[in-house]
């Protein structure tokens, strides 16, 4: 389990980022961070991949305190970050250095298959497509099977077609190990399809205000009404989260508040 | 020169549209480039052939060739080159030894670039020549100073080229490492080596360009050997073809040692190659 107790983050030139922000999200779930522009969700996503430090309170994954990137923690970025200088195999096999080489190479080419670019094995990342690219930087992070998976808008740059491509393939690949993902995105739709759990976060300072449950069953159909209804609760509650007049909830229970309106 | 054009048209266009050019447009394209200094050699020979210019102060290709065949025969060829040659390789390697040391720690800590940097800067903006009268004083008239100096002219580019290639390594490459848990030497080895190399190999090669450049200079103040002083003597005797010749050697000899550099990295940037060929280069 990811617990986060009361994360703060101020900047050092004063800015409140992050507020007391706290959650329990159990192994395997898939959590949607959705929010307006400022609100924290990438400095929370950074302080749960340990690439910065809360200002204060603390990140715990299965008891174990996180201040640096950890083993268990892989994440992907909004662009696909792959080394230009390795082929796209050596990129997916970049987190196995330590395997000996036939071990890596097996991982790597059932990566490759899984992601279906097995014939780009020996491309440079510059030959690929943007979508292709970013399933290359899903294989690279979900090879060490990592048992938390964080992602920072990472199919924002791509084309709707593509996204959605990409969302059922992520789906697919997550259900291999069952990892859990923590997925930053503010794209409604995006965090209705894949998500257990939509985190509303308001911004100044960047906090929790709300989560729904999306009790939905998988596969997911995009046109169905009641996907409809969940992607209309969270939009209420992203209108509200923006609305200074609208005081803070205490949201930070559990689930089974969800459906409060 | 106009007859050519549709030719050099006809060559370069199927080689762009197609990522494999045909075998002939592949040979063309080196040749193309020679084409015009041969065009002009061969008129230049022309005209004082013919008799409207006795070339005496710009000896025909012949003549120069002749020359740089003279010297081959008598063996002072070899020993005028491979002294010139053994002082841009030794001052060549000083130089890019501490340029790449200097740069490299002042790229990775910024207290010594602080520290360092302006030192380092301030001592560029002197003229490099105007070190020659004090290393002479200092290290003598002989070797010491010629390397030293040339060793002076390849450092700047070479500290500035790995100094600013590593200030300029893609932070978020770099966060990539941190997340795959790479500290110290394997974030060097496996980040910043690579992400360095493309400007480190632009570097090495501007600095060769610069070693060249000094070794005439040293050569010129003072040496019984070398081409430089190939290009001394022939002013001084009034030998116009021997200068020539000696100009034409530090052409191909600097074409030459920039080419092998070329060639040594070649195989650690196949991926920006790839690139280029792609679209047809």
């Amino acid at each position: 389990m990811l617990a986060l107790d009361r994360v703060s983050k101020i900047y050092p030139n004063g800015v409140e980022a992050l507020a007391r922000f706290s959650a329990e999200i159990r192994q395997g779930e898939i959590i949607a961070i959705i929010g307006g522009s400022g609100c924290g969700k990438s400095t929370l996503l950074r302080a749960i991949a340990g690439l910065d430090r809360a200002s204060s309170g603390t990140v715990t994954l299965d008891d174990e305190a996180i201040t640096s990137p950890h083993a268990k923690i892989g994440i992907i970025f909004q662009e696909p970050r792959l080394l230009p200088w390795l082929s796209v195999a050596d990129n997916i096999g970049f987190g196995l250095a330590d395997l000996p080489a036939a071990e890596r190479r097996e991982k790597v080419a059932r990566a490759l298959e899984r992601v279906g670019l097995a014939d780009k094995a020996q491309a440079w990342p510059r030959e690929l497509s943007g979508g292709q690219a970013q399933r290359v930087a899903i294989a690279r992070s979900l090879v060490p099977q990592p048992e938390v998976l964080l992602l920072d808008e990472p199919f924002s740059a791509l084309d709707a077609f593509t996204r959605r491509d990409l969302q059922d393939h992520l789906l697919d690949l997550w259900a291999d190990t069952r990892p859990t993902l923590i997925l930053v995105t503010h794209d409604v739709d995006e965090a209705v399809v894949l998500a257990d759990r939509v985190l509303v976060m308001r911004p100044r300072p960047g906090r929790l205000f709300d989560q729904i449950e999306i009790n939905l069953g998988r596969p997911r159909d995009r046109n169905a009404p009641l996907f409809e209804n969940f992607k209309r609760s969270v939009l209420t509650s992203l209108d509200r989260s923006l609305d200074r007049n609208v005081p803070d909830r205490d949201a930070t229970q559990g689930p089974g508040q969800a459906m409060w309106w | 020169m106009t007859s050519d054009a549709p030719v050099l048209q006809q060559t370069l266009e199927p080689a762009e549209s197609t990522a494999a050019p045909s075998r002939a447009a592949h040979y063309a394209r080196p040749l193309l480039g020679i084409l015009l200094p041969l065009t002009l050699a061969l008129g230049w020979e022309l005209v004082v052939w013919s008799g409207w210019s006795n070339g005496r102060l710009v000896p025909p290709p012949s003549r120069v060739f002749a020359t740089i065949a003279d010297l081959a025969r008598s063996g002072e060829l070899i020993r005028h080159v491979a002294a010139t040659l053994w002082r841009v390789g030794l001052g060549f390697a000083f130089g890019v030894v501490a340029g790449t040391v200097l740069g490299a720690i002042s790229g990775y800590w910024s207290l010594a670039r602080r520290l360092l940097d302006p030192t380092v800067q301030a001592l560029r903006a002197i003229p490099s020549l105007a070190w020659v009268p004090l290393f002479i004083l200092w290290l003598g008239i002989f070797e010491t100073s010629k390397i030293a100096l040339i060793a002076v002219g390849v450092f700047f580019p070479v500290y500035l080229g790995v100094m600013g290639a590593i200030l300029s390594v893609d932070r978020k490459i770099v966060e990539v490492g941190r997340t795959f848990r790479l500290s110290g030497f394997a974030m060097i080895r496996r980040i910043l080596l690579p992400a360095v190399l493309p400007a480190y190999v632009v570097s090495l090669r501007v600095g060769l360009g610069l070693g060249w450049m000094f070794v005439v200079a040293a050569e010129l103040i003072g040496a019984s050997e070398g081409l430089g002083y190939l290009l001394l003597d022939g002013q001084q005797l009034g030998k116009p073809a021997q200068i020539l010749a000696a100009i034409v050697i530090f052409a191909i000899l600097g074409k030459l040692t920039d080419w092998l550099i070329e060639i040594a990295a070649a195989p650690f940037l196949r991926w920006q190659d790839a690139f280029s060929r792609a679209r047809g280069a």
